[in-house]
């Protein structure tokens, strides 16, 4: 294939698309509110009506709003519908020809969408993420196109550079750094790995990334094997995901098909294949040394760096491993410039970052929103607060983040203002909790999940969170004492600071910024229930004569 | 072959490239206390108590994988590393079901050791006592899961030197725990020579040779014979 047959793939595609098309979501969100059942009935009452000239039911990804599923949207009308019926579908193709429906009618200008700024997510919920030449129709491959015979492969990586992306599972080292890295390492076989073993409660970006653009992933994992001189990428997917695997697949035979992927890509001397590796379960596998452990087919147990993947990673060879997020922006990022990129975001934080909104919030699902963004903004103007009382704490980076109080709603969201106050932008998880929360309960909630996940391999990461976990519930069955208070503390640094990989680094930090912001619910711990009138001790119960 | 030189706790310490700190310190005689390290095997940097401070980073480094360099300055033994190191002897100890006066190891056990070098008598954390198995279905040895800190050494000793791979590690977390074979007993896995390395890498006495536990200790009723007659006879000859 060469640019002229990609150009015409797009503009056939493009002359066949019927004048309406009628998007209707069948990602897994949607999917859980009969998303499947409507978009059949879809497409039988479109045929009912005998509009299958000029109307289209076309399954795509996610739209964003995903408390409000299933979602409908006509275009180019833009008439977005929410949590559409089954029964509703008949009377949304009415008001194709002047009819009324019941269906709840969405706002595409409230600012949970209007103040979103889509990279990488600009074609979901557009693209039909089953077809190719959708994507293609939409400028896809084009950036690896023009990465590959308009571009050195230094370029691409001064491209990345200039760009300031950060990587967006969580750690946010600089994304151009670390293709310069591997780019320099010597040695004939070199690999691009797709970290897409997203586990943190409440975090859905990656999945619904792959499920509503798969291509875009692909594309930007054929552009880094490019750039670095890689022939083989992985995409390690979790096993949870069967629907972002299901579109994988289908997305690389397609790729293949077209010469997109595989040898001699647009007849260039350019060869690079993509493999899927499922994951097993273990959370710890997003660490990226248990990762490529995985890969090879051993325990997924972290190893301690140095040696960097980057160094020595997939079978000791020099191995880019980056997580979904970041590769899906670097096609838009070759196509736009680095520079471009760079003028989005804050001064050490550039681009968009997709959240996942979630907990006590009005406006449920996934944003994409500039870096730099105020909690504030997005939890209350986005996500219109929360639906009966106030905010108490918005906790961002799952079980390896902390809980930043309502008082710093005003923080700016980037990479170094919430490590500052304790938390972390993590994979892109954002649960807002309620006055009815209680904090000590979140932060067992969290070191619960930790215990369980812990590899078991260093000491103070398999044991420690066992006893971090025993404290807490010991507090909150109001036995503990000052001391045992003391004690949780100590622990959690002793954790943060000896454990081996970024899972046990990590994990205290939910215990340690409740104990920083809500000390006063630990305190409270301490003293009997105020029910007692302070006439029994620690632990005991007594009854009064 | 180029040399490094680097200071340990204040000391001047010249060793060949590509050494570890632990080495370095070991050669400038240096305690540090380890326990997953096995000269001979690959470290894995789990037991995390050779954890030091080297000036320019913030992070703690395990010495048993930490590379030397030019100009490194090393500190081993910290107020702060000493109170860690003891907290993660203490987390070892509340682990597992250690009880030193009924194990075949006592006096000759490197946990013990740690314990005594550390300053542990006690543990601040509350003790699991944990389900654990003692299977015995070997002809020779036995595993006490009981004792075990997870170290991982007979899985490397028996992979990387006997190239059996009896071991491996099974679940994670607190669940973990040594299985041999397809999880089977020790004594139906075929792959098993029974060279008895593993009993010799063991830091505690999780794997022992059977014959030398409290319960299963041979009597040696000869002994006796020759301790009365060499009281009346006076006859030292067995």
């Amino acid at each position: 294939m060469d640019l002229t047959e990609l150009l015409d793939v797009g503009e056939a595609h493009r002359a066949a698309q019927k004048a309406t098309r009628v998007h209707c979501c069948t990602s897994t969100g949607c999917r859980a509110a009969s998303a499947m059942e409507v978009f059949k009935n879809l497409k039988t009452a479109v045929q009912d009506a005998g509009l299958e000239a000029e109307v289209e039911v076309v399954g795509v990804g996610c739209m964003g709003f995903c408390g409000r599923g299933p979602l409908v949207q006509i275009d180019p009308q833009q008439a977005l519908y929410e949590e559409v019926k089954p029964e509703e579908a008949t009377s949304i193709i009415d008001t194709l020809q002047g009819g009324t429906t019941p269906a709840l009618k969405g706002d595409l200008q409230h600012p949970f969408f209007a103040r979103q700024v889509k990279i990488v997510r600009q074609h979901s919920g557009k693209v039909d993420p089953e077809s190719i030449e959708d994507y293609i129709s939409v400028g896809g491959y084009r950036s690896l196109y023009k990465a590959i015979y308009e571009m050195s492969p230094g370029e691409v990586v001064d491209e990345i550079i200039a760009s300031g992306i950060r990587g967006r599972g969580g750690g946010g080292y600089p994304t151009g750094l670390k293709w310069a890295t591997v780019a320099k390492m010597p040695g004939d076989q070199k690999y691009v790995i797709c970290n897409g073993d997203e586990g943190d409660p409440g975090a859905f970006m990656d999945r619904s990334v792959l499920e509503s653009d798969p291509h875009l992933v692909l594309e930007g994992m054929a552009i880094a094997g490019y750039a670095i001189g890689a022939n083989h990428g992985f995409i390690y997917v979790r096993a949870e995901y069967p629907l972002a695997i299901q579109r994988l697949q289908k997305a690389i035979q397609q790729a293949k098909k077209y010469g997109l992927l595989g040898s001699q890509i647009f007849d260039s001397p350019f060869d690079f294949k993509v493999d899927i590796r499922i994951g097993a379960g273990a959370f710890v596998c997003g660490e990226e040394t248990a990762l490529i452990q995985s890969i090879q087919g051993g325990r997924g147990n972290p190893i301690p760096r140095p040696p960097y993947p980057a160094q020595s990673g997939l079978w000791q060879c020099p191995t880019l491993i980056n997580n979904v997020e970041t590769l899906a922006n670097i096609s838009t990022i070759i196509r736009e410039g680095g520079a471009w990129y760079a003028s989005i975001g804050t001064d050490k934080s550039k681009g968009t970052k997709i959240f996942a909104l979630t907990g006590k919030i009005r406006n449920n699902g996934l944003i994409e929103v500039p870096m730099g963004i105020t909690l504030r903004e997005i939890v209350e103007e986005m996500g219109g607060g929360v639906p009966d009382g106030e905010v108490k704490a918005v906790q961002t980076g799952g079980p390896s983040g902390g809980c930043i109080p309502a008082s710093l709603l005003d923080t700016p969201v980037d990479y170094d203002s919430l490590v500052a106050i304790g938390s972390m932008m993590g994979s892109g998880g954002m649960v807002v909790m309620d006055q009815d929360t209680n904090m000590v309960e979140v932060a067992q909630f969290y070191m619960e999940f930790c215990r369980g996940e812990t590899c078991g391999k260093c000491v103070p990461c398999r044991t420690g969170t066992v006893q971090l976990y025993a404290l807490l519930t010991k507090l909150l069955k109001r036995q503990a004492t000052q001391a045992d208070l003391a004690k949780l503390e100590s622990l959690c640094h002793m954790v943060q600071e000896t454990s081996l990989c970024g899972l046990g680094i990590s994990a205290p930090n939910p215990i340690l910024s409740t104990l920083r912001y809500f000390n006063e619910e630990y305190q409270e711990l301490l003293q009997p229930p105020a029910y007692l009138n302070g006439k029994v001790g620690h632990g005991q119960v007594t009854v009064s004569q | 072959m180029s040399v490094k030189t680097l200071k340990i706790n204040g000391v001047d310490i010249a060793i060949e490239e590509g050494a570890t700190v632990l080495q370095a310190a070991r050669q400038a005689g240096v305690p540090i206390p380890t326990l997953c390290h096995l000269d001979g095997v690959h470290d894995v940097g789990a037991c995390r108590l050779c954890l030091v401070e080297v000036s320019g980073t913030r992070k703690l480094l395990p010495a048993c994988v930490t590379e030397v360099a030019e100009g490194m300055e090393v500190q081993t033994n910290t107020p702060k590393l000493q109170e860690y190191r003891r907290m993660t002897v203490e987390l070892l100890f509340s682990e597992g079901n250690h009880v030193c006066s009924v194990c075949v190891a006592n006096g000759n056990c490197e946990l013990q050791d740690v314990a005594i070098q550390v300053g542990m008598d006690h543990s601040r954390f509350t003790y699991r006592f944990p389900d654990r198995a003692v299977d015995i279905s070997h002809p020779q040895f036995g595993i006490d899961h009981n004792r075990c800190i997870l170290c991982t050494r007979c899985v490397r000793v028996c992979d990387e030197i006997e190239g059996a791979h009896v071991w491996d590690v099974a679940q994670r977390g607190a669940a973990c725990y040594i299985v041999s074979g397809l999880n089977q007993p020790w004594g139906e896995v075929d792959a098993c020579t029974s060279c008895g390395k593993c009993v010799d890498a063991c830091p505690t006495g999780a794997i022992f040779r059977k014959g030398s536990t409290t319960g299963e200790k041979e009597r040696d009723r000869a002994k006796l014979d020759f301790l009365v007659t060499a009281r009346e006879k006076h006859e030292w000859t067995r």
